[in-house]
């Protein structure tokens, strides 16, 4: 008993910090679905992030000024979309998949010289009191602040989308565009700003990466996480609250397997690591035989080109 | 009496699109608390004209005065602090989105709350009678209601100038008498009142004066009162109208479509279900199907047309044989033709040419098409042949579909149909959008079609339209045909009365009939 125990804080802790990353990207993605616009770029934008944040927060030895640079890194990746797709009327999927191919060869170029080189790790929070309490103490209340902000943007997300003037209006945009535009809501900017948010979050979410979970810079470190945080956004059927179960399911079954992989069972690794993927597109396609659902949450306008004149 | 200054005057007003003068220095000039009718034909301007006025897009040249003061309008949310508000024809709302939220995104006054904002919309429905729950998802909602949002919407701002672009063509003729008493009592509030309309004899009813457009010019301002609907439709269309003829039917053909007891089940938001539908369709005559939309009539097309395959294939028949189970092609060649409601999308393909177009549903029945090749040249002959007979205008087969106008490109796809020598044509509203004169072609080719010995079911909003068509007449609502009255034993009134409702063993759809009364 008392090994279950001692096996639940570290499993529990460590899942917290494995969904962060999906956290980040996947609320990023929502509110620029929840805007109309597809970005199947989010591995890019997670790649750019994960390696400029990495190069910032290992030349000025701040973590910070890592997350900071990270950010403007897939903001800037986001605006290279919104320009594409939102004012020259590109092929969202098309641009999402180039955006994503994009990021991952940029970074690799960008971070040659830096891979394997060491970084200070992101120090944990401490809340006297909380964080010495036995098996949860440290899993819930010694960790950095990141994985706090990520779980506070669950909250606030769903707080601007549906209880402020901005985010019906983004919803709107959304559901609609051509209604929204002639009620007078400039659709474009909106939209560009929602890209933009996106990209941010993105580029935080690959930050995470390379600046704590593991920490350092490889190529292609992602591997793929960006695709489940896209999945997560239809899982959740739009619904911030169901973007954090669903981060959690990815991120226990990845530690779970993780821990079946180091006692040893007689099961090939590669079955096992497979586990966290196939895990998340089974509870998805159980989601998605949900018609109603999806149809009353999906932004009816996603991935749709506008034009003003149309 | 010296003439009031105008609410609104528009002064030389000339909007150029790429390839076409939109608005050729047009003047209008809207009086306080008057009823003015805008006329014309599709493309004619009126909705160029009316963006103009709702900031949507801006004139090249003329200036807009409001109130005696010259103004610019940018965009739809300075139209609307002036004291504009518009009822846009396909309407401006969210369908998930509640009806609170829906009319917040339309008034200007970004600080209240929701809650005050229900307070609010359930106090001015109740002044103007026209109920509507705050909270409700506008996806839940019926057509009529769905405007009375968008009224209450503009109503809840204080409109000095409403604009209704097309208000009626989704409401029963009840619905239209309650809507035409909220427009006279707003209008003698001291509200103007701009009223866009097809319905010559809605406007002969309503408005005080009239302003037709024809090709981007007004070519007429008159009183609509002392002019016929003929008269009116004369002078939008620059040419006297021919009025379909129909002689009396002599239905003496064998049953050509039969659908007995169709039920369909749906776990789709939105979607309506058909409850043990029978009808029948014999060789040489027309049954219309009139309803308000979102009644069923989109589920009945899919069913009848074979988009979706229902279980019991013997809920519909053709000539007798069991169909239920065979998909559209297989349909097509047992003699089915079928013209969808939504022109672009569904009934062509906005990118491809005509003559693609034509391929499309042609090859069934035509010979365009040989071992999986297709026989372009043949297409476009057969193309080019529907353009002729049916006087599509149009510069050439190559045209893109989109590139057509409303009543050309219907004249075109029914033409499609037709040409195929049907056994049995199915069509979803023929004249929705289309002007009168491509309307008045489309009805005689499908009395002439029947008259040939064709069957031909028509499903219509357009009531006005179902009694000049149809031998036999039957109402859909909320998902249940009534059974069909030959066109002649029943009125406007009648049909209107079943449309909102009323007929036997329909006591759980609730609510409808108490405000039919």
């Amino acid at each position: 008993m008392s090994e279950v125990v001692v096996f639940l804080g570290p499993v529990l802790a460590a899942m917290l910090t494995a969904a962060t990353p999906l956290l980040f990207a996947a609320l990023g993605e929502l509110v620029v679905e929840k805007s109309g616009v597809l970005n199947l770029g989010v591995e890019g934008m997670m790649l750019a992030g994960a390696v400029i944040g990495f190069m910032v927060a290992a030349s000025t030895g701040s973590s910070t000024l890592g997350f900071v640079a990270a950010a403007v890194a897939g903001l800037a990746m986001g605006a290279l979309f919104g320009v594409l797709t939102l004012g020259l009327l590109a092929n969202q999927v098309a641009t999402g998949l180039a955006l994503t191919l994009f990021g991952v060869g940029l970074s690799a170029l960008v971070g040659q010289g830096w891979v394997g080189r060491p970084i200070q790790d992101v120090p944990e929070l401490r809340i006297p009191g909380l964080t010495d309490l036995p098996v949860i103490g440290p899993a819930l209340f010694g960790q950095d602040a990141l994985v706090y902000l990520g779980l506070a943007m669950v909250p606030a997300v769903h707080w601007f989308l549906f209880s402020t003037r901005a985010g019906l209006v983004l919803r709107a945009v959304g559901e609609n565009h051509a209604a929204a535009h002639a009620l007078g809501y400039k659709v474009v900017r909106i939209r560009f700003l929602a890209v933009l948010f996106g990209g941010a979050m993105s580029g935080i979410a690959g930050a995470y990466l390379s600046l704590d979970y593991t920490p350092m810079w490889a190529e292609n470190m992602t591997a793929g996480r960006g695709w489940i945080a896209l999945a997560l956004v239809v899982f959740s059927t739009w619904k911030p609250g169901r973007v954090l179960l669903g981060a959690w399911l990815f991120g226990g079954v990845t530690i779970a397997q993780l821990h079946v992989q180091g006692h040893g069972f007689a099961v090939p690794s590669q079955l096992l690591s497979m586990l966290p993927y196939l895990a998340t597109i089974l509870v998805l396609v159980a989601i998605s035989r949900d018609v109603a659902r999806i149809r009353l949450n999906a932004p009816a306008c996603l991935g749709k080109v506008f034009h003003p004149d149309g | 009496m010296a003439s009031p200054t105008p609410r609104l005057d528009l002064r030389g007003i000339t909007k150029r699109f790429p390839g076409c003068l939109a608005n050729d220095h047009v003047d209008l000039a809207l009086l306080p608390g008057e009823i003015h009718a805008l006329l014309g034909e599709n493309g004619a301007g009126k909705s160029t004209l009316v963006k103009i006025i709702y900031g949507v897009q801006h004139a090249d040249s003329g200036t807009l005065h409001w109130e005696g003061r010259e103004v610019t309008i940018s965009d739809p949310h300075a139209a609307r602090r002036l004291g504009i508000g518009m009822v846009f024809q396909h309407f401006s709302l969210f369908d998930t989105l509640t009806v609170a939220e829906n009319i917040a995104l339309g008034i200007e006054d970004k600080a209240t709350s929701l809650k005050d904002l229900s307070v609010r919309i359930r106090a001015v429905s109740e002044r103007y009678g026209l109920a509507l729950d705050p909270d409700r998802h506008v996806f839940d909602l019926s057509v009529g209601e769905r405007q009375r949002v968008e009224i209450v919407r503009c109503l809840l701002q204080d409109p000095r100038l409403l604009i209704m672009d097309e208000p009626t063509s989704v409401l029963t003729p009840q619905e239209v008498g309650r809507l035409f008493e909220t427009l006279r009592r707003l209008a003698a509030e001291g509200c103007t009142i701009l009223y866009i309309s097809h319905k010559l004899e809605e406007i002969r009813a309503l408005c005080d004066r009239a302003t037709v457009l024809r090709g981007g010019k007004v070519v007429a301002t008159c009183d609509p009162r002392k002019e016929t609907a003929r008269s009116l439709a004369e002078m939008m269309i620059g040419t006297s109208l021919s009025t379909p003829e129909r002689a009396a039917a002599a239905v003496t053909g064998a049953p050509r479509l039969e659908v007995r007891h169709l039920s369909t089940t749906t776990d789709v938001p939105f979607a309506t279900e058909l409850k043990d539908v029978s009808l029948e369709v014999r060789a040489g005559e027309i049954l219309g199907i009139a309803g308000v939309a979102g009644n069923g009539q989109a589920e009945l097309m899919a069913a009848l047309s074979g988009e979706t395959l229902i279980g019991d294939e013997t809920a519909v028949l053709i000539e007798g044989r069991p169909v239920g189970h065979l998909g559209p092609r297989a349909r097509r060649e047992l003699g089915l033709a079928f013209v969808p409601e939504e022109r672009l999308g569904r009934g062509a393909v906005p990118e491809l040419s005509l003559s693609e177009n034509a391929l499309l549903s042609g090859y069934a029945r035509e010979p365009l098409v040989r071992s999986g090749i297709v026989h372009f040249g043949r297409a476009r002959s057969y193309a080019e042949r529907i353009i002729d007979l049916f006087n599509v205008v149009t510069h050439g087969h190559k045209a893109e579909a989109r590139s057509l106008s409303g009543g050309n490109l219907q004249k075109f796809i029914i033409g499609r149909e037709i040409l195929q020598r049907p056994k049995l044509l199915i069509v979803g509203q023929p004249t929705w959008g289309v002007d009168a004169g491509a309307a008045a072609a489309i009805h005689q080719a499908l009395i002439d079609l029947a008259r040939g010995g064709t069957a031909v079911l028509v499903i219509s909003q357009d009531l006005d339209e179902l009694f000049v068509l149809c031998d036999r007449i039957s109402v859909l609502f909320h998902g249940r045909l009534s059974p069909s009255t030959p066109s002649h034993q029943t009125t406007v009134e009648q049909i209107g009365l079943l449309m909102g409702g009323l007929f036997g063993g329909s006591g759980e759809d609730e609510g409808e009939i108490g405000r039919v009364a």
